[in-house]
């Protein structure tokens, strides 16, 4: 039993890291996922394109091999481009952890608020239109606001695949989560309470995540679109 | 006053409008009535560029409407929906204080006042603190012109703005656009309330086919329209 209590400490000892890392990869998620997910609805070529193949290309491939190419690859590829005048590395190697599953989660993310804000009533988007608010305007405060609350269930799923996820991370030699359990592992061969250790340990992460979101879902209302109970407050926006 | 030249517009390979000339003159009331897909809708949501046209001018006070000055335009021309379109994740006060807020800068207090005000014009006064959801059919759309009169609006135009209604919530609607009728605002409305059309309106437009197939008087289309399809159309009606 001793054995499993310490697992559950040692792998306590990456949490941590794992939830700056997520929560670094999760802005660059959200910003860049809004970003693409509104290019992606231009009605120019340029924006169209760039976030359709960022989309694919992010998509069509392992989250894994992306680590592997921003952590092994564009250092190498600096190297030749420069003739090996420049040697870059990345410092601290946990960047990479950042960008790579920021970017990875960004093209999930983009998806889903792409059909998010293409649920929402076009007849929103004309009233707001035929008041003389700007397009930005329209977005930000009437469709983005409606289309969050459809959303927020699939957002909710990413950002727990997101904490899952990174634990991919330990193959690159940062000491998260799953990666203090393998050193653990590899030291005392204590391989069975090592990683039950980092499954609890993720667990106690991700189930209260949920718990957090099936809160937000029933206080926005999903009760024919009333938000909340109605109280008399000030009105603004 | 908006003046519209040669106004076209297409849905790909379907001809909607066929060359519309028309002036709709400060004060007036204009009732649009015609079949489903005649084109009177897409006029309507022309005006405001909702749908963007084809080709021809449309001018609102001598000024030709255009992608740069949009924004600014409609601030001038309320529209009121057939399917309300209240924003439900804001209460009916913030409905209605919005695009005053955003769009004119009007300070905060003084468009909510304002709003108060509408609100109390279109019978509502007691809503101010509701969601959209919490009300009727009949109060929504009576929300929904009171937001667009927040913007002091030189024209509005209804696009079948009681279609969606139960019959027993259609008069108050009606009501409060008679109102509006009565203290000289401008307004195109396209309807099937012929009733209201007789009514209220100073000039009424028949639309069939992309083409204003007849327009006068309301005692005159209605009841001695001259063109078969108008006939036709009342007698189907009326």
């Amino acid at each position: 039993m001793a054995d499993y209590w310490q697992g559950i400490t040692v792998a306590a000892g990456g949490i941590g890291t794992t939830l700056y890392v997520t929560a670094g990869a999760l802005v660059i998620g959200v910003v860049l996922g809004l970003l693409m997910a509104i290019a992606k609805m231009s009605k120019h070529a340029v924006p169209k394109i760039i976030g359709n193949v960022f989309v694919e290309v992010v998509r069509g491939t392992p989250l894994f091999v992306q680590v592997l190419i921003f952590a092994y690859g564009i250092p190498y590829f600096v190297q030749v481009l420069t003739n090996g005048a420049v040697r870059f590395n990345w410092h601290p190697i946990v960047i990479v952890g950042i960008l790579a599953c920021g970017l990875n989660s960004a093209a999930y993310q983009a998806e889903i608020i792409r059909s998010g804000i293409q649920a929402v009533n076009k007849g929103q988007k004309e009233a707001a239109r035929s008041l003389g608010m700007t397009n930005t305007q329209t977005l930000k405060s009437v469709v983005l606001p409606q289309a969050f609350k459809i959303i927020l269930p699939a957002l909710a799923n990413e950002f727990v695949t997101l904490i899952k996820e990174t634990s991919i991370l330990s193959y690159i030699g940062i000491v998260e989560i799953t990666r203090e359990g393998m050193l653990w592992a590899s030291r005392d061969f204590k391989a069975f309470p090592a990683y039950i250790g980092v499954a609890v340990i993720y667990m106690c992460m991700t189930i209260p995540l949920s718990r957090v979101v099936a809160y937000m879902e029933a206080r926005m209302g999903s009760n024919g679109g009333v938000p909340r109970k109605r109280k008399r407050r000030k009105a603004g926006f | 006053m908006i003046e519209i030249r040669n106004l076209v517009k297409n849905f790909g390979h379907l001809e909607v409008l066929k060359g519309i000339n028309e002036t709709i003159h400060d004060g007036e009331v204009v009732c649009v009535i015609g079949p489903s897909g005649s084109g009177k809708s897409t006029f309507l949501r022309c005006l405001n560029m909702l749908d963007e046209p084809t080709s021809g001018e449309i001018f609102l006070d001598g000024r030709l409407i255009e992608e740069k000055n949009i924004n600014e335009i409609r601030t001038h021309m309320g529209m009121v929906f057939q399917s309300f379109n209240l924003f439900p994740h804001k209460t009916v006060l913030e409905n209605l204080m919005m695009a005053p807020v955003m769009v004119k800068k009007v300070p905060a207090e003084e468009a909510e006042k304002k709003a108060k005000t509408l609100l109390e014009r279109v019978g509502l006064g007691d809503k101010a603190d509701y969601y959209p959801a919490e009300l009727s059919g009949g109060q929504q759309q009576r929300v929904a012109i009171a937001r667009a009169l927040c913007m002091d609006p030189e024209v509005m135009l209804f696009d079948e703005p009681t279609s969606a209604l139960d019959p027993e919530m259609v008069g108050e609607v009606l009501d409060v656009m008679r109102e509006l009728a009565e203290n000289g605002m401008t307004m195109v409305i396209v309807t099937h309330e012929m009733g209201f059309a007789r009514e209220v309106a100073h000039r009424v437009l028949f639309f069939d086919s992309g083409v204003i197939q007849e327009q006068g008087k309301p005692e005159e289309i209605f009841n001695n329209p001259k063109n078969e399809r108008t006939r036709n159309f009342l007698s189907k009606v009326l």
